[in-house]
């Protein structure tokens, strides 16, 4: 099996008296796919923003090619050292952008942040390619973009400092099934030729089907499955798992009995 | 339940066009939909089709400076042509809407009752102690309990606030339930409950149904018929069930070839390239031509008749004669 890039163990944060995410484990090999799937209040994205250090954890511990990131960052070259280790994309890119700054200028500003003294036009032609944008877009400002084109653009501002992990909160819930599709293809494409590895947290298991190979499903800030995602979607073992698959709609769906389900879970 | 004798339609639009300052073509081009009472019909289309505009007319809530034609029927009489006041009595009374995000739909600083019974309260239908009756009994019929009549939006769940919205539409005893993305903001378990709350009382109490989704899936599993709107057109309606597994409209197969589903094998998913035109541009022929695989010259030059299907050439499926 291919190394760890990303090591959770045992991860524990409390809110006051709500257990918001407890003894959280999972892991993450080089260039894989990783699904975290729950309902609001599951503990899913405070355990991302834990693995991306926006949140600190009570106990547990996040190693990313080995090395530990739990605890504050001390000092800011540690702090851009973990920033280039993880890196993440929210859902929103209306909010995730500046107004203000042009789609050549957000990557500049993230490259000579990182990478100082150098020359970053070739980079940023390249970032631009890579999530198919055209050199057109990039002079426009974020307001100028559809929805897709947005979130390309915090693509390639993630991918700028060539992460070894990228966190996905939601990333593509807010795009139109259409585009949703574009964004999609197109992180399978980075994904195959760059090596970068996914943490994908979503609540749309129909995504968790195309894009991830093992997932992990989350209930109450626990998990209470997981495994390769074909395995845990064709065959689930938990009845809260069952739930949310049956909660999917489609012809013949019948709510009635899901929220019946619901209630007796 | 319902008389079988005719009655007339909750909502009857025919040739609804509506023009914005600033847009080359209508942004609603001739849009005919009927829901009849007890029916859910169900509207999809992606961001920018008309779908919501084309719920919202049906309360007479357009956007400033649009112009329009045709006619909006609710209830027999044309919600075009009401005064203001007219127009309050309609939406405190024959038609409701319930909102995508139940959240920005309510003040967080006035209690659940207050909201429940201020429409009618002031629009004089309902004295102060029948109101307040009339809101425990459809919070009852929502599945909540009577206390939450001294609560505030903030103490209560997204799931329960939105079950809220649902008894507060019902308060005057509507015909016509607009119902724009309820669930897009719920989690998938409450999304079903909300779902079948939506069934049982338009059983309950005879109401038409216009469910404004840009889910496929969604609309095929709660809806007698479904429309699905391209660039401010209905491109192709019909039976659910039969859209949903034998779309004729290149445009509806391509988006159930582009949602992420659970039957479907992992890998890529087949994306629709390009975007949907700009409302800037006039639009000769077919909307859809652009990004269509199968459009010919003709698709370019002349648009496509309406029912039921909106293509010059709409693939192979069983004879659509419904």
């Amino acid at each position: 099996m291919t190394e760890a890039v990303l090591q959770v163990t045992g991860l524990c944060r409390a809110f006051g008296s709500v257990r918001a995410v407890h003894e959280v484990s999972f892991s993450l090999p080089a260039g894989g796919s990783l699904g975290i799937v729950g309902e609001s209040g599951s503990g899913k994205t405070t355990t991302a923003r834990i693995v991306v250090g926006l949140e600190q954890a009570d106990a547990g511990e996040v190693l990313v090619r080995g090395r530990a990131r739990t605890g504050r960052a001390r000092g800011r070259a540690e702090r851009l050292a973990r920033a280039r280790e993880v890196q993440m994309v929210f859902q929103d890119p209306y909010l995730s952008l500046d107004p203000r700054t042009s789609v050549e200028a957000v990557l500049r500003e993230t490259l000579r942040l990182h990478f100082p003294g150098t020359d970053h036009t070739t980079r940023i032609r390249e970032l631009l390619d890579q999530v198919g944008l055209g050199t057109r877009a990039a002079d426009a400002l974020p307001r100028q973009l559809s929805g897709g084109q947005r979130q390309r653009v915090a693509i390639a501002r993630a991918l700028a400092v060539e992460p070894a992990v990228l966190v996905l909160d939601e990333a593509v819930a807010a795009l139109d099934v259409s585009v949703q599709a574009q964004v999609l293809n197109l992180l399978a494409d980075i994904r195959e030729r760059t090596g970068v590895g996914y943490l994908f947290i979503t609540h749309d298991l129909g995504v968790v089907r195309c894009v991830t190979d093992e997932v992990v499903v989350m209930r109450h800030g626990r998990i209470v499955e997981a495994g390769p995602t074909t395995e845990v979607l064709d065959a689930p073992r938990h009845a809260y798992t069952r739930l949310l698959l049956e909660s999917v709609p489609r012809p013949g769906w019948d709510p009635d009995r899901i929220a019946a389900a619901r209630r007796a879970l | 339940m319902n008389h079988p004798e005719e009655r007339v339609n909750a909502l009857d639009i025919r040739g609804l066009r509506l023009h914005l300052p600033g847009a080359a073509r209508p942004v609603l081009d001739g849009v005919d939909l009927t829901v009849a009472p007890g029916e859910t019909v169900a509207l999809v289309g992606e961001s920018g089709s008309g779908k919501s505009l084309t719920s919202r007319s049906a309360l007479g809530l357009l956007p400033p400076g649009a112009t329009t034609g045709g006619s909006v029927l609710v209830d027999g009489e044309d919600v075009l042509t009401m005064g203001p006041d007219r127009l309050r009595a309609l939406r405190t009374g024959r038609a409701a809407m319930v909102f995508q995000d139940p959240r920005a739909a309510v003040n967080p600083l006035r209690r659940i009752g207050d909201f429940l019974t201020e429409g009618v309260r002031r629009t004089g239908v309902l004295g102060k102690a029948d109101a307040d009756r009339r809101a425990a009994e459809l919070l009852d019929a929502v599945g909540l309990g009577p206390e939450l009549l001294r609560r505030y939006p903030g103490q209560l769940s997204g799931g329960m606030l939105q079950r809220v919205m649902i008894a507060g539409a019902l308060m005057g005893d509507p015909v016509l339930l607009l119902a724009d993305e309820p669930t897009t903001a719920l989690d998938v378990t409450s999304q079903a409950e909300v779902i079948a709350l939506l069934g049982q009382l338009r059983e309950r109490f005879g109401t038409g149904l216009l469910f404004v989704t840009h889910d496929l899936g969604l609309a095929a599993a709660i809806s007698d018929r479904v429309h699905v709107m391209y660039a401010g057109r209905i491109v192709e309606s019909g039976p659910a069930e039969a859209l949903f597994e034998r779309p004729r409209h290149p445009y509806t197969a391509a988006l159930l070839a582009a949602t992420p589903r659970l039957d479907a094998r992992p890998g890529r998913l087949a994306a629709i390239d390009g975007q949907p035109p700009d409302l800037r541009q006039d639009l000769t022929g077919c909307a859809f031509a652009a990004r269509c695989p199968y459009a010919t010259g003709l698709c370019h030059e002349e648009a496509p008749g309406p029912w039921p299907v909106a293509c010059h050439h709409p693939l192979e499926g069983n004879p659509a004669d419904d």
